[in-house]
């Protein structure tokens, strides 16, 4: 047996919201895609910056403004440090995933010019289809998509074929949020960079399992939300080479952004602050600090192992009941599982399960054009995080019976 | 029966069970009894917006009262809107807008079901209101 630091009790010790009953049944939380529970110390810290240090960052000559910039800027070392960029200066905060593919769809996009294409895959989170369509109408660009394979993998044979000349960008999920497939990034990458193509990585679902390394990726943008690697909400971070995030002209106007502003013109600050518009999330930035930190403590292997663990048990006890479909079916596959009860709908099976205590998502979770590839509305998702036990698996399959049986 | 004596029947009915598990069993058999939306009306637009399943819902008028039909392909959303149709079928158009339906609140159900994008509760009543304003007026 190799010696381990992974203790399940001790991890679940510290989350609060995990302690608790719905009615008279244990919360069990599978909804891990969705967003992830908070330690204690992300909770605590959020408590001390409001009680102890909260002022405005930058420019502030007093003590506590001098400390709350200090922890701003000590949280982007953390991020840093958590997805290892060459730079600090490389880490813009954002609202969350979403906000860092707006961003970079919109003042990208700005460089791009009529006729250039845009290729993303039909895996995508809306968020990362929507922004790429906006600055498409916008500017005359084109969208193309790598095709879904009926196991949830993408067809990449395809991506010679899709990668023209005109391919200034390639946009993909590194982990799908609907089916957990995980995509190969590094070679993929590799082969849009030979083409000369810049590579947007959507983080939203990889950094919470294994550890992402943006320079061994060598991806050109990282998007990912705090509320998902254990932070708080509201607050996200998206990773950018430095040349490139210079090349860019920003497209939020306001405060912190500038260097100077006359009546007849504006000198945009520097890296990265050009891109950071008015008072951030501060609180939220220093906890998501705070949270990577607390991540970077474990053994990301250990992490995965585990979770793999889950996600093989729960895929083999789920078998065990009738007329069940499993939708993603990747060989390389993150803790999501994805399925369906024939002649049951997703909402009711969600609905009987949430009485019994276990929290799921159903509905097309923001993954329309994947269900319409399977000519399915939704599935029900059960998503777990290292944080869920085999225990957890087993109240959801006798939860899970019942309502098949009241169902049926 | 009035409206108001309808919801207390129905408080009757869900106050013997106590789990809430048995209370949607109830609401699953109800689903069974719902008056049927006629097949060729099944369209878009009578669909109800904001539910996470699909609900048809028709409203006409018949001697002055409004009558519900529905269908739905969820179990649970068809049963509930079987309970909103049992209370509220067959009643003129402004009690039908006027009613409180605090039969709703008084047996737990909204507390389970609550007003988000995911269920359509709040959306079927509302529906069912419009529709009985619509009706009101060219009554």
């Amino acid at each position: 047996m190799v010696e381990t630091s992974f203790d399940i009790e001790l991890i679940r010790a510290q989350f609060p919201t995990l302690q608790q009953k719905v009615g008279k049944y244990p919360l069990v939380y599978f909804d891990n895609g969705a967003t992830s529970q908070k330690p204690k110390v992300v909770i605590d810290r959020l408590d001390q910056y409001y009680k102890l240090e909260n002022a405005n960052i930058h420019r502030g000559v007093h003590y506590l403004s001098q400390i709350s910039t200090d922890n701003y800027e000590k949280a982007r070392k953390s991020i840093q440090a958590f997805i290892n960029a060459k730079h600090d200066h490389e880490v813009i905060f954002t609202s969350g995933t979403t906000d860092g593919i707006n961003l970079v769809a919109q003042c990208f996009g700005t460089l791009l010019e009529k006729g250039d294409e845009i290729l993303i895959t039909e895996l995508e989170h809306h968020s990362n289809i929507v922004p790429w369509q906006m600055i498409a109408a916008e500017k005359g660009l084109l969208v193309k998509y790598i095709p879904l394979l009926e196991n949830g993998e993408l067809d990449w044979d395809q991506l010679d074929e899709l990668l023209t000349e005109k391919t200034k960008l390639l946009a993909f999920a590194h982990v799908s949020n609907s089916l957990g497939t995980i995509n190969p990034a590094k070679e993929i990458i590799k082969k849009a960079h030979s083409n000369g193509t810049k590579v947007l990585l959507d983080a939203a679902q990889s950094l919470q399992h294994f550890k992402v390394d943006v320079q061994d990726l060598d991806c050109d943008f990282l998007a990912f939300s705090g509320h998902k690697v254990f932070g708080p909400t509201g607050i996200g971070a998206l990773y950018g080479k430095e040349d490139l995030l210079n090349e860019m002209p920003p497209y939020k106007g306001g405060g912190d952004m500038i260097k100077t502003v006359s009546m007849e013109k504006t000198e945009y600050n520097e890296l990265p602050f050009k891109f950071e518009a008015g008072t951030p999330h501060i609180a939220g930035a220093i906890g998501l600090g705070t949270a990577v930190d607390w991540l970077s403590g474990f053994n990301y292997n250990e992490i995965q192992q585990y979770e793999d663990e889950l996600l093989s048990y729960a895929t083999e006890q789920i078998k065990t009941i009738d007329g069940v479909t499993i939708y993603g079916e990747a060989k390389n596959k993150s803790s999501i599982l994805s399925f369906l009860i024939e002649g049951l709908h997703p909402y009711d099976i969600g609905t009987l399960l949430n009485q019994q205590g276990i929290a799921v998502r159903t509905g097309h979770h923001c993954t329309q054009p994947v269900m319409d590839h399977f000519g399915i509305p939704g599935t029900i998702r059960a998503s777990f995080c290292f944080y869920n036990t085999k225990e957890e698996i087993d109240l959801f399959i006798n939860a899970l019976k019942k309502a098949v049986d009241m169902l049926k | 029966m009035s409206i108001a004596e309808k919801e207390n029947a129905l408080i009757d009915d869900f106050s013997i069970y106590d789990d809430w598990m048995e209370k949607y069993e109830y609401i699953i058999e109800l689903g069974k009894d719902l008056p049927q939306i006629e097949e060729q009306l099944k369209t878009d637009d009578h669909l109800i917006k904001g539910c996470q399943s699909k609900v048809w819902m028709n409203a006409e008028l018949k001697d002055g009262k409004v009558v519900f039909t529905a269908d739905a392909d969820a179990v649970i959303a068809k049963g509930i809107i079987a309970l909103l149709i049992q209370v509220l079928s067959n009643e003129k158009p402004q009690d039908i807008v006027d009613a409180k339906l605090d039969f709703i609140k008084e047996i737990g159900l909204q507390e389970h079901l609550s007003p988000t994008r995911s269920n359509g509760l709040v959306s079927m009543v509302k529906q069912m209101k419009m529709d009985a304003l619509a009706l009101n007026m060219t009554a």
